[in-house]
């Protein structure tokens, strides 16, 4: 009788999200153009970019670096400059991202043995991106050097580094960034449906007739988890197909650990997503208050930048965060074959997460009753 | 009374009637959102939490990676490169003398690196006999990895004139000043700031807005409003023109955050700002009633806001990733993201002073895509009325 009840919750909460043909393909569609944008989208490998060069020199090294920076597959174009004033204007308009000054006396210093020195100036309003151009050019330059009498002279004292990229050997990004995108558009859809949910029927009444049918509270709340996770692991199963066939990204790691990990992030997020929806009085409350756990949680999850990276006090923050545990998860599950205990170690979190929000929300929703 | 007194004072009537008329929309609008906490949250409490974590949690800036570093075996000069490694500010070390102790680290995170000085170090050193050590680093966090790479390479670089002063003056041949024009210090905070700024004009202007106006077509009080004298322009612009000043108050409190709480600089004019902001606001809000229109359901309008606006806004703008190294058909993409123009002059605002040879350019753009925005957002309306 009791399942029988929580069943029929469950096809109508189905019911509200699927019978709009509209609402179907809202479900489905955003999700996948975002993971395809967004993986080719974002990209820290910097290419493409035109640079500046003002050769002041007249000998052939300053000829020479100008040819090796044309050479280089990195910059679109190489424009030569005049005088300081056109770098000025370039840089300023950003019509280049950087711009190399060569001094007069460049290649009589070389000849002469003397140590000697460019300057290149980049545009500090992009600093990400200008610090890796700058990484490029001081690459152009090393070469450079090494190819100079002295240079020729020290080589063989030169130190050889040895570089190994373990897991992704060519680094590619989107190795990195489809199982990260796996994570957060997950978070982002299986939050906004779950907000609605409560919040919905709330700003259109009909909460009051589900309050006096025999459904108890736990059984609501059971009824109103059970379809959201459902949709979030089918959009996974969906992003981990287009991950392995589509970007080819290597999954050497269990898929039942992929999943164990994908219902434990899933029950963290609807749970988070309920008790938004139990504290929203409309909609419009509870879609802008998913926006506001949403987009912290995004920055705070060790995306954009490893959470060891910041401030000491505002780690523990990140602590409650449950996209954080599952990009761990998917990230290792995918690319490193993370052993058993590490995944363990991060769905735990997950499942307190998961309880704690979801009583949470069913207190809240009995208070809000009364 | 004359016929053409009559006929101003009708006028005029008239006139003062459609002005009364607009006032009290626009008033009903505000009262709304003065009500309503969320659009509160969205405009004034997003906005400082955006700005508290770019201003200290999420900085580009890699700080003391955690490696492992390995010495197989131990003498002077392995002793003095490690203490190099050790030195840097760049990484955190943790000593060993095997690297199997640490392949199990970075398998689970526990490192990102690991560096080893082979036992062959020492000898093919001091026989100058290209001399080798190996930076294993974890590949699938490709940034970090690069990150970790080039400090090493750094480390190594230095560590090696250091060795060779008594032969070269320790001076590389050709040195290379770096000098980042208006960011001197790298402060990755001072170019997010205007980012955050984009992100959160467009939440207030286009995911708030179209959220607002499909509750209304959802309750059916859109098609209650078209049948009173209103005209569908004023409706619209009545509706729209609380969240432009929400908007620019949003970006105001941001503004006055950054500078002078986080100190970031502000060396262009106020004008350029609010010109600028303004101009931003058009397309967004055109871009919101055109998917309240579309939709008329704020679920729906939800979804496609974040697909449309804020994904975009954070993505494609610019903002954190380097639109020429976008594949082709991407870069076409954000040639219709309006923040795509807004977040490199806000940048300049900020950081170099007004440029207006940059910002004319981008603001005719805005206002063309704002323009074509509100004339679809306009057709809708009016063709799902009639």
């Amino acid at each position: 009788m009791r399942w029988m009840r929580i069943k029929a919750l469950i096809i109508k909460e189905f019911l509200a999200l699927l019978r709009d043909p509209r609402g179907r393909a809202v479900l489905i569609g955003p999700p996948i153009i975002q993971l395809f944008i967004f993986a080719y989208a974002a990209t820290l490998e910097v290419t493409n970019v035109d640079v500046m060069v003002l050769n002041r020199d007249a000998g052939s090294w300053g000829e020479e670096l100008l040819h090796r920076i044309e050479g280089a597959p990195t910059f679109r174009t190489v424009a030569h400059a005049q005088g300081p004033e056109a770098v000025r204007d370039a840089i300023d308009t950003q019509r280049v991202i950087a711009a190399v000054q060569i001094g007069p006396s460049f290649s009589r210093d070389i000849e002469a043995g003397l140590p000697t020195d460019i300057e290149v100036i980049l545009d500090g309003r992009k600093s990400n991106a200008s610090q890796i151009v700058g990484g490029y050019l001081d690459e152009i330059v090393t070469g450079l050097a090494a190819d100079t009498p002295v240079g020729q002279r020290l080589a063989s004292a030169a130190i050889d580094i040895v570089p190994r990229n373990w897991f992704n050997p060519n680094l590619i990004y989107q190795w990195f960034m489809v199982p990260n995108l796996i994570a957060s558009i997950a978070l982002v859809i299986g939050l906004i449906v779950t907000a609605l949910s409560i919040a919905r029927e709330r700003e259109l009444g009909t909460l009051d007739q589900l309050m006096v049918s025999p459904l108890r509270t736990s059984e609501i709340i059971l009824g109103k988890l059970t379809p959201p996770m459902i949709i979030g692991l089918f959009n996974i199963t969906l992003y981990i197909l287009a991950a392995v066939f589509f970007f080819e990204v290597p999954l050497r790691g269990s898929l039942l650990f992929l999943y164990g990990g994908a219902i434990f992030y899933l029950a963290a997020v609807v749970g988070v997503g309920l008790f938004i929806s139990a504290m929203a009085m409309t909609q419009q409350q509870a879609i802008l208050g998913a926006f506001l756990f949403m987009v912290p949680a995004m920055l705070l999850s060790g995306f954009a930048t490893p959470i060891d990276n910041m401030p000491r006090w505002l780690q523990p923050v990140t602590l409650i965060n449950p996209l954080r545990y599952f990009l761990v998860i998917v990230n290792g599950v995918f690319l490193r074959d993370l052993p058993i205990g590490e995944v363990v170690k991060n769905a735990v979190p997950l499942a307190l997460i998961a309880m704690g929000t979801l009583s949470a929300a069913a207190w809240l929703f009995r208070r809000r009753l009364e | 009374m004359s016929e053409p007194e009559v006929a101003r004072q009708a006028v005029e009537a008239a006139y003062h009637g459609r002005a009364r008329r607009f006032v009290a929309l626009v008033r009903k609008e505000s009262y709304q959102i003065v009500r309503d906490p969320s659009s509160i949250l969205i405009a004034f409490v997003l906005p400082i939490i955006l700005l508290f974590i770019f201003g200290y949690g999420v900085s580009l800036d890699a700080t003391r990676t955690r490696v492992g570093l390995v010495v197989e075996s131990t003498t002077s000069i392995t002793q003095s490169l490690a203490a190099s490694f050790q030195a840097s500010p760049y990484f955190e070390v943790i000593n060993g003398h095997d690297r199997r102790e640490f392949e199990q680290d970075l398998v689970t995170g526990g490192v990102y690196g690991i560096i080893v000085i082979p036992s062959t170090f020492a000898n093919d050193f001091a026989a100058s006999d290209a001399p080798k050590i190996q930076v294993i680093v974890d590949g699938s966090d490709p940034n970090t990895a690069s990150f970790v790479q080039s400090y090493a390479q750094g480390v190594v670089a230095t560590w090696t004139a250091l060795q060779g002063a008594e032969t070269t003056g320790g001076a590389p041949i050709i040195a290379v000043n770096q000098r980042f024009w208006f960011n001197a210090e790298l402060i990755s905070r001072d170019f997010l700031v205007p980012g955050a700024i984009a992100i959160v004009m467009t939440l207030v202007g286009t995911l708030l807005t179209s959220l607002v106006i499909a509750r209304e077509w959802e309750r059916g009080t859109m098609e209650a409003m078209m049948a009173t004298p209103v005209t569908a322009a004023e409706l619209l612009a009545g509706k729209i023109l609380p969240y432009f000043v929400l908007g620019l108050a949003s970006m105001t409190l941001c503004v006055l955050l950054a500078v002078f709480l986080f100190g970031v600089p502000f060396r262009g004019s106020l004008l350029a700002l609010y010109t600028l902001s303004a101009t931003f606001l058009i397309p967004a809000l055109g871009q919101g009633l055109l998917i309240s229109a579309l939709t008329k359901n704020q679920f729906l309008a939800s979804q496609i806001a974040i697909t449309t606006a804020f994904m975009p806004a954070f993505l494609l703008s610019g903002f954190l990733f380097e639109i020429n190294s976008m594949p082709r058909m991407i870069q076409w993409i954000t040639m219709i993201v309006p923040a795509r123009y807004l977040i490199p002059s806000l940048q300049t605002v900020f950081l170099a002073g007004d440029i207006w040879s940059m910002f004319l350019p981008a603001i005719a753009i805005m206002l063309l895509i704002g323009a074509a925005l509100f004339a679809m957002a306009a057709r809708n309306t009016r063709k799902r009325i009639g």
